[in-house]
């Protein structure tokens, strides 16, 4: 398995607030990553810095063995995202907000059309497709969210809350979907759900008040609980940690 | 298809998807006409030119162009989707080219549906066409003037209501930067070679001898300059204030 995202000590502060705090792990190709934390841990935040949106104030990305600060655009170019909340073009319906995404990932030809279609049929959004994305639920957003960050096939996936707002259904059509793509992909993750770690990810990172408290798989992270169960876990590691300083920056 | 391209085509087909382009488009005729016949007496001056028409030009487009400009970036900073454009493969300088001229289009779409006030001029009388065609570009550059200042400013805020306000304020100081009300602002406290500068800032200057036809190289450099300066700061902020 080769490296494929490397995070290296990385730090973020907001003026006297330490957001993030050499933080370094590393995604090899295959393998999904579940981002753990309570609420204002510094999962987004750290998602910023991989995806290029925020600049660390230390510490190094690098995706595909390029820096993400030295060459942002060639790592943007390998990265599909889903941001928090799932950000669109309201105003726009999904098919022309899809086609304004592969305008810019320039997808021409055949190949658009059929990437297009493809992400459509998976992440069944038809029904809704010539709606505006302001009249959408909830649900139908945050999987336009996906559509748009998938819609160039990217090596690197990076979806911040990707079931959030979804019923149990699209919940469980989504990590499939996840699980589907895993094998030719580095994907992260991040999530409140415990059971979904399981569902899904092949490791788990735990941060809290930005720092990285545990690594490894989930059946470590089952392990560290005596009665083997994974929110027990997940409380034993994170209630050793300061209350939350801050509320996660948007 | 280029990414300026792109953001150039998505933004301009967003104005024609919300009413905003149909009520910009009807109240600017409407504006023109009444300060073109009432204002400008258009008809009591007995004179086949468009001088009455464009002579109001820098003051409608004090209120109209800051309301076009208002939403370019503090409406991608409010919804969030900043950090999706931010995060796609684009360099931030066509991300705010790409913006910045699909506005101009849209102005300058406005500014051509202006076309019956040509028609009704040459019907009464046999006016200069080639003078009636500078002064429209002119009209347009001095418009790309206001537009560029709206876009930076807009970068500055998430409220589109103060990114309004502001640029209203700071495109008013420009056109009348050759004026006692701002000169007297800095008269006595700086030298008088910045005073003359300031002086020779201002639109209505610079648009003087545009509406008479006379398109001066000096003065398209002055709004070229003028352009290119508050586009760089544009990009400048919106690297600063993207995430914050």
């Amino acid at each position: 398995m080769s490296v494929t995202i490397k995070v290296k000590s990385l730090t973020k502060s907001f003026g006297p607030i330490h957001a993030v705090r050499g933080v370094s792990f590393d995604v090899s190709h295959g393998e999904v990553l579940g981002f753990l934390g309570p609420n204002g841990a510094g999962k987004s935040t750290t998602m910023k810095m991989i995806t290029g949106f925020l600049e660390p104030t230390s510490g190094t990305v690098e995706v595909n063995g390029c820096d993400v600060q030295d060459t942002p655009i060639a790592v943007k170019r390998a990265i599909g995202y889903l941001p928090e909340g799932a950000p669109a073009y309201g105003e726009m319906t999904v098919r022309s907000f899809l086609n304004f995404i592969a305008d810019i990932r320039q997808l021409t030809g055949s190949h658009r059309q059929q990437r297009i279609a493809e992400v459509i049929d998976s992440i069944n959004i038809k029904d809704v497709i010539d709606q505006s994305i302001e009249t959408l639920s909830k649900g139908f957003k945050r999987r336009v969210g996906i559509a748009q960050a998938l819609l160039h096939n990217p090596k690197v996936l990076i979806l911040d809350e990707p079931t959030d707002g979804l019923d149990p259904n699209q919940k469980h059509e989504v990590r499939n979907l996840i699980k589907e793509m895993s094998q030719d992909k580095a994907i992260i993750i991040s999530t409140h759900i415990l059971e979904e770690v399981h569902a899904v990810c092949s490791r788990a990172i735990i941060i809290a008040s930005g720092a990285l408290l545990f690594d490894g798989t989930p059946a470590e992270l089952i392990a560290k609980s005596d009665r083997h169960d994974i929110d027990h876990a997940f409380r034993l590691i994170t209630a050793a940690t300061e209350p939350v300083e801050t509320e996660e920056i948007a | 298809m280029s990414t300026l391209f792109a953001i150039y085509k998505r933004e301009f087909t967003s104005y024609f998807v919300t009413p905003v382009a149909y009520v910009f488009i009807v109240i600017f005729l409407f504006m023109t006409g009444i300060f073109t016949f009432y204002i400008g007496a258009f008809f009591e001056t007995n004179q086949a030119d468009l001088e009455p028409f464009f002579r109001f030009h820098p003051w409608l487009y004090l209120f109209l162009i800051p309301a076009i400009s208002m939403r370019l970036w503090s409406d991608e900073r409010k919804s969030g989707t900043i950090e999706l454009l931010m995060t796609l493969p684009i360099s931030i300088t066509d991300a705010v080219l790409g913006k910045y001229l699909a506005a101009w289009s849209f102005t300058a779409i406005a500014l051509a549906l202006t076309f019956p006030m040509w028609l009704t001029v040459n019907y009464l009388g046999n006016p200069d066409n080639a003078v009636i065609l500078a002064s429209y570009t002119g009209s347009l550059i001095m418009a790309g003037g206001f537009l560029a200042i709206g876009s930076c400013i807009s970068a500055f805020t998430k409220s589109q209501v103060i990114a309004f306000v502001i640029s209203v304020v700071i495109c008013f100081m420009f056109i009348l930067s050759g004026f006692p009300m701002v000169l007297d602002l800095f008269r006595g406290w700086v030298p008088q070679a910045v005073l003359d500068a300031i002086a020779s800032f201002s639109f209505l200057t610079h648009f003087t001898s545009i509406k008479k036809g006379v398109i001066d190289i000096r003065d398209v450099i002055y709004f070229s300059a003028l352009i290119i300066f508050w586009l760089y700061v544009n990009v400048v902020v919106v690297e600063m204030k993207k995430a914050s």
